[in-house]
């Protein structure tokens, strides 16, 4: 691992000015994912900032009759929380979906969020790829892609980002609270958190340079049922094939896109009368393949037919 | 960088490079050769400590994210004179075969009892407003952060089986 300096936060404002004047700076949250990265020199760092003592770590009630969760709150403390288990049940059961018991008592609500894909070409520093050297290249494009996006991906990049927790979020329409670089407070959906990859898939977020994310905030919960559905290789610690978070009629897609899919025409064909079947399709039709990912597109169909009939019968609710 | 950890109750002060791992520091700096070294990746599990009371792979943490912290390793589960019952337990179930996996195996079971008596659901919980039912199935999910080569899992799960006790 490359050298580099450490410091503990201790005041928040002082940690955003560490990482914003800072090019080489990060913040270090569980690390469960940078750190890993940084063993294999793909993330380069010079200057760590520990974030895991700011007072980010309590999740509290809304006037909105929501949820406030502190970005340093562990998922495994998230996913048992007596109101998430109530009210979000979505939202547990797409955090202990994903990782090891180890994992999840480490990794953060925030650090989650800003994973890095598990796309094999990015880990793979023999190869080229544009995420970790902007114009080099894309081997995913005709390598081994079956993996890869069949939503919103580009020429440039192919990969999917592989949280199962961003798939319930966006489901329930979560927002994400952050402290700017200018000291300021700003809410944006966690829909609109992650980018999209065109020409430039190493910008994975619409946050600025040493911008922190402090917080998720939960609006109440739509109506209906909840259901989390994840297909994978293996039972159990495996990244996923696909996902589909459904909460009520909201549908959202995992490790189909560079950010979580929320499925809009899906949606709409709900809101219009469609079959589980007709919605389903509906979002589908935009689907494409690079050839090993094809087996997504039906995957994700059944996926979510099965997923919006449990909700539908009340899972969740 | 000066960090102080209370490892198996006893502070110990540290002078350590960043990027020293915790489980570098338990291992290389503390002589504590229990934990182990698998995949450095956080995979296999075998360098599975107790940080304040909750299980994490000791090889995706810097030590000095950890000053203050209580550690328990495998040596301050238990030793030879007062083998912890998880311990025993896998002695009595032939619970492994080389053995290299064990000490973080038996961390994982420490600290996984605790999560479910704290009715903390995994994927395999059905109900999750109901208080959780330690079933083998939930044993199995529970525990796959931890990989065995020699595929002792049978025996691993009739040991942990033997201090949770049965389901009611």
């Amino acid at each position: 691992m490359r050298p580099f300096t450490y410091e503990r936060a201790t005041d928040l404002a002082a940690a955003v000015k560490a990482v914003a004047e800072n090019p080489g700076a990060r913040f270090l949250a569980g690390g469960t994912n940078l750190l890993d990265l940084m063993k294999l020199d793909i993330e380069q760092p010079t200057h760590l900032v520990d974030v895991n003592r700011l007072p980010l770590s309590a999740i509290e009630d809304t006037v909105e009759g929501g949820l406030r969760i502190g970005a340093m709150v562990t998922n495994s403390h998230l996913a048992a929380d007596a109101r998430v288990r109530a009210r979000y049940s979505v939202l547990t059961q797409s955090i202990v979906s994903g990782g090891s018991g180890q994992l999840r008592n480490k990794a953060t609500t925030g650090g989650n969020l800003l994973q890095r894909t598990r796309c094999a070409y990015f880990y793979d520093t023999s190869k080229p790829c544009n995420k970790r050297h902007p114009g080099s290249g894309c081997s995913a494009l005709e390598g081994l892609n079956r993996n890869s996006a069949i939503f919103g991906a580009s020429e440039a990049c192919i990969a999917t980002h592989p949280s199962d927790m961003a798939v319930a979020l966006t489901a329930l329409d979560a927002q994400v609270e952050t402290v700017t670089p200018q000291g300021a407070t700003r809410t944006l959906a966690v829909a609109d958190l992650h980018r999209l990859p065109g020409d430039t898939p190493h910008i994975e977020t619409n946050l600025a340079p040493g911008e922190l994310i402090a917080a998720v905030i939960l609006p109440p919960a739509a109506a209906g049922g909840q259901v989390y559905q994840k297909a994978r290789d293996r039972a159990s610690y495996a990244g996923g094939l696909a996902s589909v978070a459904v909460v009520g009629t909201k549908v959202a897609f995992g490790a189909v896109a560079h950010k979580p899919w929320r499925a809009e025409k899906a949606e709409a064909a709900l809101a219009a009368g469609a079959s589980a079947v007709e919605a389903a399709h509906a979002e589908l039709a935009g689907a494409r393949d690079n050839g090993k990912n094809g087996f997504k597109i039906a995957l994700v169909a059944r996926m979510t037919v099965a997923a919006l009939d449990e909700a539908k019968q009340g899972r969740g609710a | 960088m000066k960090t102080t950890i209370t490892v198996n109750g006893q502070a110990r002060a540290l002078d350590l490079d960043p990027r020293t791992s915790l489980l570098d520091a338990l291992r290389e700096h503390l002589n504590l050769k229990g934990s182990k070294k698998g995949c450095d990746h956080g995979q296999c599990g075998a360098c599975t400590v107790l940080v304040n009371g909750e299980r994490i792979n000791a090889c995706l943490s810097l030590a000095v994210m950890h000053d203050g912290h209580e550690v328990t390793t495998i040596e301050g589960i238990g030793g030879e004179a007062n083998l912890h019952p998880m311990q025993q337990a896998f002695l009595e179930q032939d619970a492994f075969q080389c053995g290299y996996c064990t000490p973080g195996q038996i961390c994982s079971a420490v600290g996984m009892l605790k999560e479910a008596a704290d009715n903390w659901p995994s994927q395999a919980t059905e109900d999750l407003g109901a208080a959780i039912a330690l079933t083998d199935a939930e044993i199995r999910e529970r525990m796959s952060g931890n990989i065995c080569r020699c595929s002792a899992y049978p025996q691993i799960i009739a040991a942990i089986r033997d201090v949770a006790g049965e389901v009611a």
